[in-house]
């Protein structure tokens, strides 16, 4: 646009860089995710028009067609069951294996992978759709809804996710950016995020720990605060264990009792989600007070169902106990005591719990840290660490592997390669031989978890390192190098050592996605653009005019004397009419109004040309000039 | 370039946590990939193989047992693999008298009072070994260090062993 092209150089009125595109944090989580951003260390949480940062995990794909996200899709899913999708999370990068881990939580029809690709797929909307997708979906609403509250465009963001995610759960979630057209900046893991929200707040030091109870995972993580540093020195949790737990056991109980009253239910899809839409209200309501009831009507046969707080704090003694078992092998893994520690911080919905509360300040001794909302601190931490990253931050994030890697060896024991809790990024590496002469091949299965047998860990990736020179048996070295870097992704590369025989491998993630899966999903996520892409253009379209008349504002205070009355007129009528369609909602109207302003304004611009040339050449010698002109 | 000098430290077996903990976070903040997320790939890749050893050198250098065991390989001395055969008589004999103690021991407080013994060993072959590395005595420094790396997975079987009593218990 020539109206650009008239700024004295330094002159622009909106500094170029950042302008185009801004980095949010985002909490993308089980129950609820939350977007932020951050500016000048400050971090806030972006609200929809109704002022609710938390979008509700949820996904449908209604009967009327398109894709909705959060309280609408939340509707959908009590209307349509069958084409909606909540707690997703739980199923990111999880194969046909894992489901044991979840079944009867999400009471979906769910398919184990096939072929290539092992992670799960849902029927959801009557088409097979991979938990990628879907938690794309989400990405990309919490991205229009940044863009809508920014009036920017938001293509970079940092976000969270659980510190016990494996690796597979940490490519799907990565993957699911990219299908949302998000430049993942780094994964924060969630504690780590939390703490950088509390203590960059208070200016705290000290080892602080974080208890990070979610709807489908449970996070614990021991930190040392010091100037600016965050070194996480252990962590644990469970990806498995949450407040949805606690929704089931509700659930489950008021289905019990309908039997008990003698009511013959059908428990299908419908069913179990009315029955925990039921369940989670009740189970909110008990952390106000010491006694809820609810009505639950399944195919006309309406049920009331009584639950007391004492009741309620039974049923889920046994989760909590479990959080508090892998908080203690926390500290004896940092070799660390309750006492050592200055304060906890509580994350997460769950930790709204009295029980919750209670038990943990009783561990540690002290009253826990809950001045951040816990359904936002996450995101906000996510946003002060997505600032830093693009715009350069004194603080230091120092966080570990939440679980060892290893390798199968004979007999399917695991070798530990990379041991829990260790810094990142870390590259180690390990030898290997030949078991037999002339051995030319050998098979490499690379396992992530704690265990000693290779079936009781998590399979990450297989692989066949070919290509050995002949040898006698154990003459062979082969090297497996690991590398493990800041977002807690795995590369394993291998070569020969005697003969320096480098073998490239591609690694098959165990429980990944083909290329032809992330083609086909960002093939159809452009198919079920349209929306977005309108939003994004319209965002594209106020950005650039605000841009212009800015320019032609300091244009005009600089050079406005160029102008007859008549002219200036008309530019300031063309300017209103720009200011108020980028007040609406319509991207033609932008531009054509932008159009119309450039041509009312070109006259001026010209003229300040003109005369810009004429000052450069003012006080120039005619000798000069002509050698100018000749140039 | 070795962990000590990486981290500009002296390649000695004692080692202040503090300074070795300033030094580290100094380092990283040089070097730390999050400091190159905008940077082009390839000072990316060299700021996560920085990192990578740097985190390498303070694993080792912080734990005073991985420590002596590195300085010792820096002076020559190779110790056999983790998990390798004992080759030393004496070792193997106070090994097996513990084991059998840990095996015995029915209570907390029985499994607690071996694992204070064996940490008093420890701290008692740690003062040693500082003499030893002023001799040079290899042979020495090796069946010390062997020692010493027993010790330190004894008191982690000892950890297990009491974690189970109580479990058993509740």
């Amino acid at each position: 646009m020539s109206l650009l092209e008239i700024h004295e150089p330094g002159e622009t009125p909106m500094p170029h860089a950042g302008e185009a595109s801004l980095a949010v944090g985002i909490d993308l989580g089980t129950t609820n995710s939350v977007v932020a951003i951050a500016r000048e260390g400050i971090p806030a949480a972006l609200h929809d028009e109704s002022g609710n940062a938390l979008v509700p995990s949820v996904v449908a794909y209604p009967e009327a067609g398109g894709v909705l996200v959060g309280e609408e899709a939340r509707l959908v899913m009590v209307r349509e069951p069958r084409n909606a999708v909540a707690s997703i999370k739980r199923l990111m990068g999880r194969g046909a294996a894992d489901l044991h881990a979840v079944a009867g939580v999400l009471p979906y029809e769910i398919e184990p992978g096939s072929g290539q690709t092992d992670m799960v797929k849902l029927h959801i909307g009557g088409k097979a759709r991979s938990p990628v997708e879907i938690s794309a979906e989400i990405l990309k609403a919490l991205r229009v809804r940044a863009e809508a509250a920014l009036d920017k465009l938001v293509e970079r963001a940092v976000i969270t996710v659980p510190a016990y995610f494996d690796d597979a759960a940490r490519t799907a979630t990565r993957d699911a950016a990219r299908v949302a057209g998000l430049e993942v900046l780094r994964l924060v893991n969630e504690p780590t995020a939390a703490a950088l929200a509390y203590g960059l707040d208070k200016g705290s030091e000290g080892l602080y720990a974080v208890y990070d109870l979610g709807g489908g995972t449970f996070d614990f993580s021991l930190l040392r605060l010091e100037k600016g540093v965050f070194q996480v020195l252990a962590t644990g949790g469970d990806a498995a264990l949450g407040g949805d737990d606690f929704d089931r056991a509700i659930a489950e109980r008021m289905l019990d009792e309908r039997k008990r009253d003698g009511i013959a239910d059908q428990v299908d899809e419908s069913a179990v989600k009315t029955t925990l839409a039921l369940a989670r209200l009740m189970k909110e309501q008990l952390s106000e007070r010491d006694q809820t009831s609810g009505r639950l009507e399944l195919a006309g046969a309406p049920s009331f169902h009584a639950l007391s707080r004492t009741d309620f704090e039974a049923m889920i003694a046994g989760p909590i106990a479990r959080t508090l078992g892998i908080a203690a092998n926390v500290l004896t893994d940092a070799g660390m005591t309750a006492s050592d520690v200055q304060g906890v911080v509580l994350v997460g919905g769950s930790t709204r719990l009295p029980l919750v509360r209670a038990e943990v300040a009783g561990m540690i001794g002290k009253p826990a840290l809950t001045d951040i909302d816990p359904d936002e601190v996450v995101a906000l931490g996510a946003a002060l660490q997505a600032e830093a990253l693009t715009g350069g931050g004194d603080t230091l994030l120092l966080d570990v592997t939440p679980l060892s890697l290893g390798l199968e060896t004979m007999g399917g024991i695991v070798e530990k390669v990379v041991p829990r809790n260790t810094p990142i990024p870390v590259q180690l590496a390990q030898e290997f031989t030949t078991y037999q002469d002339g051995q030319t091949a050998m098979a490499i299965h690379v396992v992530q978890g704690e265990r000693e047998m290779v079936t009781d860990c998590r399979s990450l990736a297989r692989f066949e390192l070919s290509g050995i020179p002949p040898m006698t048996a154990g003459a062979a070295r082969i090297r497996v190098s690991f590398a493990v870097d800041a977002d807690g992704l795995l590369a394993v590369s291998a070569e020969e050592r005697t003969t320096g025989v480098a073998q490239r491998i591609e690694v098959k993630p165990s429980y990944g996605l083909s290329h032809d899966d992330m083609a086909d999903m960002l093939y159809d996520s452009l198919d079920n653009a349209e929306a977005d892409m309108a939003q994004r253009l319209l965002v594209e379209a106020r950005v650039e005019a605000r841009r212009n008349l800015l320019a032609l504002d300091a244009a005009l205070a600089k050079d406005g004397a160029l102008l007859t009355g008549e002219e200036r007129a008309a530019i300031d009528q063309g300017r209103v009419r720009l200011e108020a369609a980028i007040a609406g909602d319509d991207r033609d109207a932008i531009n054509a109004a932008a159009e119309a302003l450039e041509t009312l304004s070109k006259p001026f611009a010209e003229r300040r040309m003109d005369r810009g040339i004429r000052e450069a050449l003012a006080g120039l010698s005619v000798g000069e000039l002509e050698s100018r002109v000749g140039e | 370039m070795d962990h000590f000098a990486r981290l500009g430290l002296p390649a000695a077996l004692e080692l202040d946590g503090a300074a070795l903990d300033r030094a580290y976070f100094a380092a990283q903040r040089q070097w730390h990939p999050d400091r190159f997320v905008t940077r082009p790939a390839d000072e990316r890749a060299r700021a996560s193989t920085e990192a990578a050893a740097l985190n390498d050198a303070y694993r080792t250098l912080k734990d005073p047992l991985s420590r002596a065991i590195y300085l010792a390989a820096l002076n020559g001395v190779e110790l056999p693999g983790d998990g390798k055969t004992i080759d030393d008589p004496d070792l193997l004999m106070e090994a097996m008298e513990t084991r059998e103690a840990l095996h015995e021991a029915g209570t907390a407080e029985a499994v607690d009072a071996l694992a204070a013994r064996s940490r008093e060993d420890m701290v008692q072959a740690f003062a040693r070994l500082g003499t030893l590395f002023l001799r040079h005595d290899k042979p020495a420094i090796r069946k010390a260090l062997l020692r010493l790396r027993y010790l330190d997975k004894f008191a982690e079987e000892a950890r297990a062993r009491r974690t189970n009593i109580q479990r058993v218990k509740a």
